[in-house]
């Protein structure tokens, strides 16, 4: 476990929804995914919400389940084989350019 | 009174290098009225017993955690040094207490304490974190900072700074170390020891998590913003000095900022670099959340974020960053790259 996590199982997170009601949760658990996928794509992988949790899976079909934001990058990076750092200038750019086309 | 396995009981770390003072400030709060219901965990290090010795008096609430170093050993000792305490109250071994300070080493690092705080299972439902207060020597403060790294980082994840042994140093010095210090880390709330209207209780009963503080706490590190302006691209503020590699920046937002958007930002910069964010601290605009988000964290471990009940001033998102070894423009760059991809994706139904 990372310490940012903080998690064992699947108690909250600092980055779950501060304003989400219990009957928003799920629609929140699908927009953070969908806004995670715009990065983790440019790694090759993908985040799909899946009952409480979420899914990450790679091109080959690799795949790891994830309770929330702060567990995705270690796993991320596991599956991906490299860091996925939001100051390497190549993402940053890449990001920008994403956020660009909208 | 809290306690129990009810109200979490606030935890206060109490930091400085060796020699500061922390143990003297420590029985100067411990003899407060308003302080009687805290128990304290010593770190037995060096100079063995000694500061067992001086706190003493504090009594059956006393534990000495058995090996050197807290960073060292934190997950198992400090876990079961402050699970032990916890389970003497419940059973009624020892008197019953809302509060603990640790007390760390003149070495130590506060962040894996921080950590193991939030992260550890069978702690973070019980306790919270308080201030982290540390101490700074007016005579040896500043050439600790320059020659001692874990001073520096002692000094930057500060809540409270207390400059201690001002009657040994001149008022021109006492007020350089404090203008270095503030530098440093613009969000911490100064004090002197020996000043006797500083109230010194408020170290550790005021703080983010207390309602009636938590505007005047988030009052303080949004002054940050102004306190270091030095506009060099409209949004960015670096501060000009530097501290080996620790520096203290401002992030804005001017439109609200999507939560989603903050958090996977703010997880991939913590994963990655973690190690060289001392503190976060900051008030954001989230879109459709209608009461200010207070958000805080110490390297890998971010707070459970807070509401205010409304904006201090303007309504707009700024986060004080304390660094070390990250270059400034390019924290911000990455920042609001990612705060841009929201616009991609559908709003949550």
């Amino acid at each position: 476990m990372c310490g940012l996590c903080g998690i064992f199982g699947l108690e909250a997170h600092w980055t779950d929804d501060p304003g989400a009601t219990p009957v928003s949760r799920q629609a929140d658990r699908a927009h953070r995914a969908r806004v995670a996928n715009t990065v983790l794509g440019l790694f090759g992988l993908k985040l799909t919400p899946w009952a409480d949790r979420f899914t990450l899976a790679g091109r080959t079909g690799k795949s790891a389940v994830v309770g929330h934001l702060g567990a995705v990058w270690p796993t991320a990076e596991k599956l991906a084989g490299r860091p996925c750092d939001p100051l390497d200038p190549a993402v940053i750019e890449r990001v920008e350019h994403l956020a660009a086309r909208r | 009174m809290s306690g129990g396995w009810g109200e979490p009981v606030t935890v206060n770390l109490l930091t400085g290098f060796l020699g500061s003072g922390k143990t003297s400030l420590l029985k100067r709060l411990l003899s407060l009225p308003s302080l009687t219901d805290t128990a304290v965990l010593i770190n037995e290090f060096g100079e063995v017993g000694l500061d067992h010795l001086l706190v003493e008096e504090v009594d059956e609430e006393v534990v000495l955690l058995k090996s050197g170093c807290v960073c060292c050993t934190i997950r198992g000792d400090l876990r079961d040094a402050i699970g032990g305490l916890m389970g003497k109250m419940r059973r009624g071994e020892v008197p019953a207490f809302s509060r603990l300070v640790i007390e760390t080493t003149g070495l130590a690092d506060p962040a894996p304490i921080v950590a193991t705080l939030q992260a550890e299972p069978s702690l973070r439902h019980h306790v919270r974190l308080g201030n982290v207060v540390t101490v700074v020597d007016a005579v040896d403060g500043l050439h600790n900072l320059d020659g001692f790294p874990e001073a520096l980082r002692q000094a930057a994840v500060a809540d409270r700074i207390v400059v201690s042994k001002t009657d040994l140093a001149a008022t021109d010095a006492i007020d350089a170390l404090e203008r270095r210090l503030h530098e440093l880390n613009p969000t911490a709330l100064f004090h002197r020891s020996d000043m006797e209207s500083a109230a010194p209780e408020l170290l550790l009963l005021q703080d983010v998590h207390d309602l009636e503080g938590r505007s005047a706490e988030v009052r303080r590190w949004l002054a940050a913003e102004t306190s270091h302006a030095v506009a060099e691209h409209g949004h960015h503020h670096v501060d000009r000095s530097r501290h080996g590699e620790i520096r203290a920046f401002c992030l804005t937002a001017d439109e609200p900022v999507d939560w989603a958007a903050f958090g996977l930002w703010l997880t991939m910069l913590l994963n990655r670099h973690g190690s060289e964010i001392l503190r976060v601290k900051g008030l954001l605009d989230i879109a459709g959340v209608e009461r200010p988000v207070v958000v805080q964290g110490v390297q890998h471990t971010v707070h459970r974020p807070e509401h205010l009940e409304r904006w201090p001033d303007e309504a707009r998102t700024r986060l004080v960053v304390i660094a070390r070894n990250l270059e400034p423009a390019l924290v911000e760059r990455s920042f609001r790259a990612f705060l841009g991809l929201t616009a991609r994706v559908a709003a949550p139904a």
